[in-house]
Formats: C-alpha cells, sequence, structure tokens
C-alpha cells in the first residue's frame, strides 16, 4: 500500500471509517503517523468538550465557595477536594463501575458505559474542578480597589459580578488555566487505558501507540510520534489561549500584562 | 482466617463478611498496599537525588553538562506522562538485555531486532528464564521504581532548579565576599537555604505521586488496582466459597476513599513541616509567623 493509499484506510479509522482490519505485519511509518494521528481526534474531542462544558460548572464551583453560606461553600468544597485528592485513573475506574451496574437498572444508562459520554462526564467534572479551584484563587487575588470603585459606582450583585469580578478572576486565572487545559489534553490519554473500553479497536491516540509498541517490540516509533503529535497540540493550546490572554489584558499597560508560564503540573 | 469460617454457606451477615475480607485474595490485596507504599518510599527519595543531580547540572559551568540537565528536565513538558511510563518500562527492559547481551555473548553474529523481534541470547534474559518467579516480580517492580524515579526526578529538577533561582543573589555575593569558593557557596549556603523555596513545589508534586501510583497497574506489577479489579468480578459459586455478583463499584469506591484519605494526611503533615521551615527565613511568611507570635 502506498502511503496516501494508507492515508485514505486509516485516516478515520478511529471513528469506524475506512478499513475495518488494522494493519499488521510489517508496519510502516506512515501507518504509525496515519493511525496515532486519527486516535489523536479522540483526544481533542474529549479535551474540548470537557474544556467547553467544565468552563462553566468551574465558575460556579469557585463562587460556591468563595460564598459566605455554608449551603453553597461545603458542597463545593467537597466536590474539589474529592476529584483533586483521587488519582483520575480510580475516577475513570469506579465511574465505569458505576455506570456499569446502573446499566442494569434501566436502559437509559447504556451510552453511559461507552468510552464517549461516560468518559467525558469524569474529565468534565474533572477539569470543573481543577479549574474552578484556581478560579477561586484568583478570586481571592482581585485587587481590593476594583470592588471598591465598583462599590463607588452603586454597582451590586450580578451587575457587579459580570462587569467587574469576573473578567477580572478570568485575567487573573488565565496563565494557570492555559496549564489547566494542556494537561487535560494529556490526561485525555488515559480514558482507554482505564476501565472503558475501546470498542471495535477505536481507540485514542495513545491506544494505537501502546497497540504498535505491542506488537512491534519496539518503542521508539510510536511512542515519539506520539510525542510529536502531543507537542503539536500543546503549542495550538499555547497559541489559542494566548490569542485569548491578548485580548483579556488589551485595556492594561504594556508592563502589568501577565504572560502565560508555562509550568507543570502533571498527572492527576 | 477465623475458626467459624470453615463452612461460609453457614454464615450470615457481619460474619460473614469478616471472613470474605480475611481470605488469602484479600491478604493479597492488603499487602499490595504495602507494595504502593514502599514504592512511594523508595521513588520519593531516589527521584529527589535525580532532580538534584539535575537541576546542579542545570545551573552547571561546564556546557554539556548544562545541556544534559537542561534536556532532562524539558522533555517532560508536552508529552502526556503516561506515555513515558509505558515508554520506558519497555526501553530500559531492551537497554538493560542489550547490556547484558554485548558483554555475556560476544561472539554472537545474528542481528538483535529482527522484523518485529527482539532477540537476545538466553544468557542475557532479564530476569533469566530459569530464575523463580518472585524474581521475576521483583524485576518488575524495579524496572516501575526506575521508571517512576526518572519521570518524578525530572518534574524535581524543575521545582529545584526554581529553588536555586529564588534564593536571594544577596546571600551569594555575601558567600563570595567571605571568600568562599563556588563549590562552598553552594554547599553552605545555596543548598541550604532553598529548601524552603522547594517545599510547596515538592509538596505538590509528593500529592502527584502519590495520585499516579495506580499506574503500577498499567506497568504490570500487582497493585491494588489489579486485585481491586479481580476481586471484584463476579464470583460464581462454582470456583468459589464466597459467590457475589460484580462488585467492582465497592472496591473503586473503597480505592478513592483510600486515596482521599492518603492525600488528606500527607496535607496536614506538609503544612505542620511548612510551618517549621519557615520558621526564621527572610520570606513573607517568615516574616508573618515573626509579627504572630510578637
Amino acid at each position: 500500500m502506498s502511503c496516501v493509499e494508507t492515508i485514505q484506510a486509516y485516516a478515520f479509522r478511529s471513528l469506524g471509517f475506512g478499513e475495518r482490519l488494522l494493519p499488521r505485519g510489517e508496519y510502516t511509518l506512515c501507518e504509525h503517523f496515519t493511525l496515532i494521528g486519527s486516535g489523536l481526534i479522540w483526544n481533542v474531542y474529549f479535551g474540548a468538550l470537557a474544556l467547553a462544558t467544565g468552563f462553566f460548572l468551574a465558575v460556579a464551583l469557585a463562587v460556591g465557595k468563595s460564598s459566605s453560606n455554608p449551603l453553597w461553600r461545603k458542597p463545593a468544597e467537597w466536590f474539589i477536594f474529592v476529584f483533586r485528592g483521587s488519582p483520575l485513573f480510580i475516577q475513570f475506574f469506579f465511574a465505569y463501575a458505576c455506570f456499569l451496574s446502573l446499566k442494569g437498572v434501566s436502559s437509559f444508562f447504556d451510552p453511559f458505559t461507552s468510552a464517549w459520554l461516560g468518559a467525558l462526564i469524569v474529565l468534565f467534572c474533572n477539569t470543573a474542578a481543577y479549574s474552578g479551584e484556581i478560579f477561586y484563587g484568583a478570586l481571592l487575588s482581585i485587587p481590593k480597589g476594583d470592588i471598591e470603585a465598583a462599590d463607588a459606582y452603586g454597582m451590586t450583585g450580578w451587575n457587579r459580578f459580570r462587569r467587574i469580578t469576573f473578567p477580572t478572576m478570568l485575567r487573573l486565572a488565565w496563565p494557570a488555566y492555559t496549564n489547566e487545559a494542556i494537561f487535560l489534553f494529556h490526561a485525555t490519554t488515559l480514558v482507554f487505558f482505564s476501565g472503558f473500553p475501546a470498542w471495535r479497536q477505536q481507540g485514542d491516540a495513545l491506544y494505537y501507540a501502546s497497540y504498535f509498541a505491542d506488537k512491534t517490540f519496539n518503542p521508539f516509533v510510536p511512542y515519539p510520534i506520539l510525542a510529536f503529535y502531543f507537542i503539536l497540540l500543546t503549542l495550538l493550546i499555547i497559541s489559542l489561549f494566548g490569542f485569548v490572554n491578548r485580548r483579556l489584558n488589551k485595556h492594561l499597560p504594556q508592563e502589568r500584562r501577565a504572560k502565560p508560564r508555562l509550568k507543570i503540573s502533571l498527572i492527576r | 482466617m477465623f475458626s467459624y469460617c470453615t463452612d461460609p454457606s453457614t454464615l450470615e451477615g457481619l460474619s460473614w463478611l469478616s471472613c470474605y475480607l480475611t481470605t488469602g485474595k484479600h491478604v493479597n490485596l492488603y499487602i499490595s498496599v504495602f507494595v504502593v507504599l514502599t514504592l512511594l518510599a523508595i521513588t520519593a527519595p531516589v527521584a529527589l537525588l535525580f532532580g538534584f543531580g539535575a537541576a546542579s547540572a542545570a545551573r552547571s559551568r561546564i556546557l554539556p553538562l548544562r545541556w544534559f540537565g537542561k534536556g532532562y528536565t524539558s522533555i517532560v513538558r508536552g508529552v502526556p506522562d503516561i506515555a513515558f511510563f509505558l515508554f520506558f518500562v519497555i526501553a530500559l527492559d531492551q537497554a538493560f538485555e542489550w547490556m547484558r547481551h554485548k558483554v555475556k555473548c560476544p561472539d554472537w553474529d545474528q542481528p538483535i531486532r529482527q522484523g518485529i523481534d527482539f532477540v537476545v541470547c538466553d544468557a542475557a534474559k532479564l530476569p533469566l528464564s530459569t530464575s523463580p518467579q518472585w524474581v521475576h516480580e521483583t524485576y518488575g517492580f524495579f524496572l516501575a521504581v526506575l521508571t517512576f524515579s526518572i519521570v518524578f526526578g525530572a518534574f524535581a529538577a524543575n521545582v529545584l532548579y526554581g529553588a536555586m533561582r529564588a534564593v536571594p543573589r544577596a546571600q551569594i555575593e555575601t558567600a563570595e565576599a567571605y571568600g568562599m569558593t563556588h563549590r562552598q557557596a553552594f554547599w553552605r549556603i545555596l543548598v541550604p537555604q532553598m529548601w524552603v523555596y522547594a517545599l510547596p513545589g515538592l509538596s505538590n508534586l509528593w500529592m502527584v505521586l502519590i495520585k499516579s501510583t495506580p499506574l503500577l497497574f498499567l506497568l504490570g506489577v500487582e497493585d491494588i488496582v489489579y486485585w481491586a479489579r479481580e476481586l471484584g468480578g463476579t464470583k460464581a459459586a462454582k470456583f468459589t466459597d464466597y459467590p457475589h455478583p460484580n462488585w467492582h463499584v465497592w472496591y473503586f469506591a473503597a480505592l478513592l476513599v483510600f486515596y482521599l484519605c492518603f492525600t488528606k494526611v500527607s496535607e496536614v503533615v506538609l503544612d505542620r513541616i511548612m510551618t517549621r521551615l519557615t520558621k526564621g527565613q527572610a520570606t513573607a511568611a517568615g516574616e508573618a509567623q515573626r509579627k504572630a507570635a510578637a
């Protein structure tokens, strides 16, 4: 098979289109690149959707955690503690086992046992907890003067939150939130290594990389390719988030703008 | 375990549970908790050592050493960690076997990579195919520890490098003014002072290390995740005296609680250490402590 044919056959293999059988026998470099790249679609799917939906819950959690009413504060604190204090790996296992036993109760839970929904829910809660903590930290470090100025203008409640608190919080939290986004994408590689099965060998990038490593017993080709794809993905996220960051900081004088710095924070 | 456990089918309620939770396989589960703790106890100091070495190398005045230190610390960024774990276990295993192969069988003429096979002579196999089961398990555990140490060493190096740079420049200048050499200033001034700056990063790393221990399961070690999966599955009456449906939920819930408690305890202990280390330091927290006491 030429490389073009390979791409035609396997570019969307992870979604179930194209050739049904995975390549076998001699594995070419082209097959490595195509199949691992095809798996990356799942990583992007999980990461992007979890991030987009988790953002709203994260803001709610941050506001809840900083509330003076224990009725709001306690649930938010516990949610954040449970999801940040336990390994994501175990969360996946636990959620899968839960959904599996719920499936016996009602057929409504059928889709929850497959990765596209079940794992997405876990990632959603997980990223909401981590970003919630980041936003909470940002809420605490909003300059006192900003709030006082809002008070002086007679702003209260929702109006003050929408116009002053929320934008400032977002601006302060953005560099850390960029990191969170990067590591969320890295965490998506755990999905098919925990309870969730890869249906008809439709897995993510790491699933195919380890497939090749298992078959060829040579880790030196598939894993560097995986690393290459993820570095590309990381750079893409940094540039996208950097664009938003510039917008958020547009009104500030040049030297006061916070630059995102890639800090390590790792497996969860 | 207990004397009344001889016939489980007659037992009810709590006594059944007490017998069930003390079967041989459950004891294996409890032992595997110690496997995890052993891994943490070995990995943490080794990774710290690797990190310290790499951080000092990254500050070195010798260029290749600096490249090595910086390269080691920066490879970990941008790539999912789990890929490192899967990669290093095979790569290290093959590297060891290859080295032994070179030493033990110098007159071997076939290539080592034959198509999709990795072939070394019998004497170079690790562990030897004749060695007992426990050697195989220990070797697997050793590989896991080494992998964890390499990956977390890189993270620790990053933290320590930042901490070394955070020590106020004036401290080093004072040391130089007293006529200390580069090496003396490093060991007597920089190293004792950097810990208070490194501790927040290191305690974060410790939490992450705790939370990454379930990955042992992926490395083929029989750890708590392995036993929870094994024991939680459906057990038919034909094969066991304690038949039960699928109890995965309960086992994983127990693991979840175990990890939550572990992180909570670590959090409290690390907070104490931080308070202790801050005492008398020239930082904002140290100043606040001094004012509170006065």
